[in-house]
C-alpha cells in the first residue's frame, strides 16, 4: 500500500502509485455496495462534515452516502443556512466544526485552494470536493476507475475531453490523473473555452471535433456551465450543440467500442444527443455508482493512522 | 539473530493434513461445511484444506476468502491496510463455516472476521482453524483446530511462507521482527 496521506487535496500532487492505490481500494468497496448488507464499520465513531460552501447535490449526496456506508456520523453544512452568510470567515467556520470534534471535513468552495488553506491549520483530514475551476479529485478518480474497469488499463488509451475545459475543475483533475497513468489526452471545444496553454501540460488541443473523437477510446463530455459563463464564450447553446455536441452523425464515426462519459448533470441535446446518453456505450450511470466506491475508498485511506504499522498489531 | 524454523515444508504439510482430519472428525457430513480463509495468510491454507477435505469426504468443499480490514477497530492506529478481495462461496446461512488463518495472535483479526462474516449471512456455527497459535490473546477467542502451538514473545514475529505466494513452504520465528504484520 502506498497511501500515507492525511488529506486528499488535488490530483496534481499524487503519484501514479497513489492513484492506483485508491482505484484498487475502491474496487473492494464497490463489492461492498453489491452485498445485501452494504455497510461496514471502518469509520465507526468518526464524524464527517460536508462543508459545501458552493451548492452541490450529487457530489454531496455521494460523499454523504459514502460516509454513512462506512458507519461515520455525517453533518451537512450548506452555505445558504450557515454562519458564512452572516459574515463568519471560512477559517472560523472550519475551526468551529473542528471544535465539535469533526475528524474529516469535505469541502466544496468556489475559491481555488480553499481545501489546501483548511489543511494548513486543521488537525483533522480535509477532502477537496471541488475548489473553483481548480480540481475535483474524486471525480477524476471515479472517471479513471470507470475507464480502467472497462479497459483494464489507462496507459496508452486515447482519451478526449470535450467541452468547457477552461472553467472545469473536472477537466483539470482528469488531465492530471490520465497523464500520470499514461493516457494520451486530447482536449476539444470552442477556442474560447479551450486555451492552448493546456498543451504545456502535455495534452493535445484541437478545435476540430471530428479529429478529436476519431481515434478516441474514451470520450468524456463536460457540461456547459451556463452559470459560470458570460455570454461571450460562444454565440448560442444551439450553435454549441451543432459544432461540438455528440450528435448521431459524430457518434457513428467514433471507434465502435469508445466509451461515452459525462460527469453530470447532463444537458440533453446540448453536449450529447439525448438517446446517446442512454446507449450501451454510455457509462454515465456507472460513473455515479463508482463515485460512491471511490469516495468510500478515499475516506477509508485518509483515516489510516500515521507512521509504521505497529509490530504484530494486525495479527 | 537467525530466524528459527518452526515448521519445515513436510511438517507444515502434516499439520494441515491433521487439521483436515480433525475437521472431518468434528463435522460428520461435509455437505454443509464452507471454508473461509482470512486475507491474506489464510486464503491459500483454506484452499489446501479444501483439497484434502474433498478427498476425505468424496465431495467438493467450497473455499473462499474474507478481508477483514473494513471491520477492524484500529484503523486510526496504523496506515490503512490494503483491502483484498472478499469472495464468499454461496450463501453461508445455516452452514458450518470454518474460518482459516495462518497465525492466531491477539484474536482481533478473528473478532473482525466474525463481524465481517455476519454481513454475508448467519452460519449455523463457526469454527476456527489456524496453522500457528502463538498466544498473547487479547480477546476471549480460541481456535478449534491448531497446526502448532508456539510460545513467543510479543515483539517476535511469526513468518509463514506458502508455495502459492512465496515459492516455498515453511514457518519461521523472527526475533525482534520489525513491522510487517503476520
Amino acid at each position: 500500500m502506498t497511501w500515507n496521506r492525511k488529506h486528499l487535496l488535488d490530483i496534481e500532487s499524487l503519484s501514479a502509485d497513489e492513484i492506483i492505490a485508491v482505484l484498487d481500494t475502491a474496487r473492494q468497496f464497490k463489492a461492498v455496495g453489491e452485498r445485501a448488507i452494504k455497510k461496514v464499520p471502518a469509520l465507526r465513531g468518526k464524524t464527517v462534515v460536508n462543508l459545501f460552501v458552493e451548492p452541490s447535490t450529487r457530489t454531496r449526496i455521494s460523499f454523504e452516502l459514502a460516509a454513512i456506508r462506512l458507519s461515520a456520523d455525517v453533518i451537512n453544512f450548506g452555505a445558504e443556512a450557515s454562519s458564512l452568510k452572516k459574515g463568519e470567515t471560512l477559517k472560523d467556520t472550519a475551526r468551529n466544526l473542528e471544535a465539535l470534534n469533526a475528524d474529516i471535513i469535505i469541502i466544496r468552495h468556489s475559491a481555488t485552494g480553499a481545501p489546501h488553506f483548511l489543511s494548513r491549520f486543521l488537525k483533522g483530514s480535509v477532502v477537496n470536493a471541488g475548489d473553483g475551476a481548480h480540481e475535483h479529485p474524486t471525480q477524476a478518480l471515479l472517471d479513471t476507475f470507470t475507464i480502467r474497469e472497462h479497459r483494464g488499463k489507462i496507459a496508452g488509451l486515447n482519451v478526449t475531453i470535450l467541452g468547457d475545459i477552461l472553467y472545469s475543475r473536472v477537466a483539470r483533475s482528469n488531465i492530471w490523473a490520465l497523464l500520470k497513468l499514461g493516457a494520451n489526452v486530447t482536449l476539444c471545444g470552442p477556442s474560447t473555452l479551450v486555451p492552448r496553454v493546456f498543451e504545456q501540460m502535455g495534452c493535445r488541443v484541437t478545435y476540430n471535433v471530428d479529429e478529436a473523437i476519431a481515434d478516441a477510446d474514451v470520450i468524456n463530455l463536460l457540461r456547459i456551465q451556463h452559470e459560470r459563463q458570460r455570454q461571450t464564450m460562444f454565440p448560442s447553446i444551439g450553435e454549441y450543440a451543432a459544432l461540438f455536441g455528440l450528435t448521431h452523425a459524430r457518434f457513428a464515426r467514433t471507434r465502435p467500442n469508445a466509451l461515452i462519459m459525462h460527469p453530470g448533470p447532463i444537458n440533453r441535446g446540448v453536449e450529447i444527443a439525448s438517446d446517446l446518453a442512454d446507449c450501451g456505450r454510455s457509462v454515465i450511470l456507472e460513473q455515479v455508482t463508482n463515485g460512491l466506491a471511490i469516495r468510500m475508498a478515499v475516506l477509508y485511506l485518509i483515516s489510516g493512522g500515521k507512521g509504521a504499522q505497529e509490530l504484530g498489531g494486525l495479527a | 539473530m537467525p530466524d528459527s524454523l518452526l515448521l519445515d515444508a513436510a511438517a507444515l504439510s502434516r499439520a494441515l493434513t491433521r487439521i483436515a482430519h480433525e475437521i472431518v472428525e468434528r463435522n460428520e457430513s461435509g455437505a454443509d461445511v464452507v471454508l473461509v480463509g482470512v486475507q491474506t495468510g489464510g486464503v491459500h491454507i483454506a484452499h489446501r484444506l479444501a483439497k484434502t477435505l474433498r478427498e476425505l469426504w468424496n465431495q467438493p468443499v467450497p473455499a473462499g476468502a474474507l478481508d477483514v480490514n473494513m471491520h477492524r477497530d484500529d484503523l486510526g492506529n496504523h496506515l490503512a491496510p490494503t483491502v483484498h478481495p472478499t469472495q464468499i462461496p454461496g450463501d453461508i446461512t445455516g452452514k458450518t463455516v470454518v474460518l482459516v488463518d495462518d497465525v492466531l495472535f491477539s484474536g482481533r483479526t478473528t473478532r473482525a472476521a466474525l463481524d465481517a462474516l455476519n454481513d454475508f449471512g448467519r452460519p449455523r456455527r463457526v469454527q476456527l482453524a489456524v496453522l500457528i497459535d502463538r498466544g498473547h490473546r487479547e480477546l476471549p477467542i480460541k481456535a478449534d483446530f491448531v497446526g502448532k502451538n508456539v510460545t513467543t514473545r510479543a515483539n517476535e514475529r511469526v513468518n509463514v511462507k506458502l508455495k502459492e505466494a512465496d515459492g516455498e513452504d515453511g514457518v519461521w520465528l523472527v526475533k525482534n521482527g520489525n513491522g510487517s504484520p503476520a
